[in-house]
């Protein structure tokens, strides 16, 4: 093979590759959705995060404007706080709430801003106050139990423990 | 009993001293590399000859793989009522798993006979004998070049498979299937981390080309002169670079995705 | 050539005319075989001296102690008055570069051509431009006569071209020293006689010396001027002028000379009594 077209064909296939890992990085993840430098930190404290993971998105009203950094517990208060990047140019009333949704019924976990009305915006750093836990499957259908058992012990005479109770 | 215990004794110090004289050959072949870095176009050749020759078998299965990924992954999904993740599915198979396992599989087969079967043909023929007498050392100019052009040819290749297997899911999951393209490509995407999947998914496939190339080149080398110990050679490179790649495959995977 | 090369040479030489000198050598590959058992032989300057003996007598062995592939057990192998040190990179590169060998089979590299095979060392060892290279290769390809042949490929040529080839590779350095390892080994009588005579006029036009490792005895005596001849067990047997040789009275040396099927190296390989293995009463 004559040496100046082995070069160029190695070169192609250089090339390829390069063009690949371009293809897959743009079009195949999430590389081009979000450029980190261009956020501002936020933390929010929990009493119960749920099944909320690293890296799970930040939406307001549906639409994704961050993502969780990280999650850690406070040693002082046994709260899980978790650290959100936030896109800089979504600023939130300092009185914003955050709670934890889920996405469809079974899906991820994921953190929803809803907008507060005071006039000052949270500075980068803050501590989002009014926060709301996940919602625990068990703690769920205990009290929905615990809501029938208590139905059902109004109807009955009063004298008949309620069986089956759970608290 | 001690007949036994002898033969254990003497089988555990074989496999020692087959361990050093890999480590032995590994460090000489480590040692040869930057002489043969300073002849680019040796290196160029091989390239060439190791990952352009192969890039039509690693293509054509990566198609494969990727029409057979979308069929079988949308019958599963589909019973959950989760068939528009199938891109995501496909994409996280490909770029963490099979890109740089199969991929390494192809080459220890194509690329990694080939090496050891010329470098047993040339040591047989004695011209590796010829260039040490001619004062070159064959190391830096037949082994190096090699192995260096191994290295940069896998990730290329399982990069290349990985991209031409998720087109292929495409082809099969949108325009035969009929999953909505949108959200195929934007589930994929919000699913998907550079760093994490196709980062590391390279790193393997780097670490692959480690395997395979150096498997091949020992083997050739140290294959004995004659037509059965090339051909016992070549079958051995597959054997070993084969379960190299898996056990390896099994060791990072665990490093690297443990944590989700 | 030879002389100012005797001149540079800085350690004490026991003898002045030889350039290479195997001084009491005792060599095996493995603790369990001694390939050579003592051996002391010189090979004078510009002198052609042939290396005789039967296959596994450890010819071959000598042409890579000289070459510096594996270190002696005991005894010294001298290079122009320098003791050959195998572990010595720097020295042996060097030295190989003094000399030239000519293989079994050529081992010419498959993947090149005929011209790029002489190149080779061309453009390896020095940073002649390429028209100097092509002077010099077809001039060697000349030399051996085979300038016509130098755009073909290696799987085309036959036998005896091969080894001309490799031949014109192994001066391609213009070497001191050349060595050649049966070169006259499965050749037709026409190749044969042209090989011998390559290696007589090559020698004699460049002033260096040779040294020609073979069981061909009348292809050897009619070009060299010196001989050894070794036996199975790894020593010499006798040396001397071919004529001296031809007229040996010793029977090892004769039977080898001759072509005797028995004398002292056996017909029969070791075997029980004949009436035993047929089941015949004696």
């Amino acid at each position: 093979m004559e040496k100046k077209s082995v070069e160029i064909l190695v070169g192609i296939f250089v090339l390829l590759g390069m063009l690949g890992v371009v293809f897959l990085a743009l079009k195949a993840a999430n590389l081009g959705t979000f450029s980190s430098g261009d956020t501002y930190a936020l933390y929010a404290k929990f009493d119960n995060i749920g099944g909320l993971k690293v890296r799970a998105p930040v939406r307001s009203a549906g639409v994704t404007v961050g993502r969780v950094v990280s999650i850690s517990l406070d040693p002082k208060t046994y709260q899980g706080v978790v650290h959100v990047e936030v896109e800089r140019k979504v600023q939130f009333p300092s009185d914003s709430s955050a709670r934890i949704l889920t996405s469809g019924l079974l899906g991820d976990q994921y953190i929803g801003i809803e907008a507060g009305g005071e006039e000052k915006n949270f500075q980068p750093g803050d501590t989002i106050k009014q926060t709301q836990s996940a919602v625990v499957l068990e703690s769920l259908i205990s009290q929905f139990l615990f809501n029938k058992a208590a139905d059902a012990g109004s109807a009955a005479p009063p004298a008949a423990a309620p069986s089956g109770a759970k608290k | 009993m001690s007949a036994v215990v002898a033969r254990l004794g003497r089988t555990t110090i074989e496999v020692l001293r087959i361990l050093g004289h890999h480590a032995t050959f590994f460090v000489e072949l480590i040692r040869a590399c930057p002489a043969a870095l300073r002849r680019p176009y040796l290196v160029v050749a091989q390239i060439h000859a190791i990952g352009n020759l192969s890039l039509v078998i690693i293509l054509a299965s990566g198609l494969a793989v990727g029409f057979v990924l979308a069929l079988q992954m949308y019958y599963a999904l589909v019973t959950y009522g989760a068939a528009e993740s199938l891109g995501l599915i496909v994409n996280l198979s490909l770029t963490r798993e099979l890109g740089p396992v199969v991929t390494a599989l192809l080459f220890a087969g194509r690329a990694g006979t080939s090496l050891t079967a010329e470098i047993g043909l040339m040591k047989a023929g004695e011209q590796l004998a010829a260039m040490d007498m001619m004062a070159i050392d064959p190391k830096s100019r037949v082994l190096a070049p090699r192995f260096i052009g191994g290295i940069i040819s896998m990730p290329i290749l399982a990069v290349l498979f990985s991209t031409v297997g998720i087109l292929g899911a495409y082809v099969v999951a949108v325009l035969l299937i009929g999953v909505d393209s949108g959200n195929f490509w934007s589930i994929m995407q919000a699913g998907v981390d550079v760093k994490r999947d196709i980062g590391n998914g390279i790193v393997k496939s780097v670490v692959f080309g480690f395997i395979c190339t150096f498997v091949a080149l020992y083997q050739g080398y140290e294959a004995e002169a004659t037509p059965e110990g090339v051909a016992h050679g070549t079958t051995r490179t597959v054997v070993i670079a084969s379960l190299g790649v898996l056990i390896t495959d099994f060791v990072l995977t665990a490093l690297m995705f443990s944590t989700p | 050539m030879a002389t100012s090369m005797e001149e540079a040479a800085k350690a004490e030489r026991s003898n002045p005319d030889a350039l290479i000198e195997i001084d009491h050598v005792v060599f095996g590959y493995d603790r369990s075989r001694t390939i050579l058992n003592d051996v002391s032989m010189t090979f004078g300057h510009r002198k052609v001296t042939a290396i005789l003996g039967g296959s596994g007598c450890g010819k071959t062995t000598l042409l890579r102690l000289i070459g510096g592939v594996h270190p002696v057990d005991r005894g010294e192998v001298r290079f122009d008055g320098q003791v050959v040190d195998s572990r010595n990179a720097e020295q042996l590169f060097t030295l190989r570069r003094r000399l030239g060998m000519l293989f079994q089979f050529g081992a010419l590299f498959t993947d090149l051509s005929v011209f790029e095979n002489v190149a080779f060392p061309l453009r390896e060892h020095t940073d002649l431009d390429e028209t100097m290279i092509r002077d010099i290769v077809l001039m060697k390809l000349n030399a051996v006569g085979l300038r016509g042949a130098a755009k073909l490929r290696i799987a085309e040529i036959s036998g005896g071209m091969a080894r001309r080839v490799a031949l014109a590779r192994a001066v391609a350095l213009d070497p001191e020293l050349i060595m050649y390892d049966e070169p006259f080994a499965g050749l037709d009588p026409i190749s044969m006689g042209v090989a011998a005579n390559l290696i007589r006029t090559l020698n004699d036009s460049t002033g260096g010396t040779s040294i020609v490792v073979s069981h061909d005895v009348e292809e050897c005596f009619s070009i060299c001027d010196y001989a050894y001849l070794m036996s199975s067990q790894g020593k010499v047997v006798a040396h001397g002028k071919p004529a001296q040789l031809a007229a040996s009275e010793d029977p090892e040396v004769r039977q080898f000379i001759r072509g005797e099927p028995d004398g002292p190296v056996r017909f029969h390989y070791p075997a029980p009594p004949l009436a035993e293995d047929f089941g015949v009463r004696a």
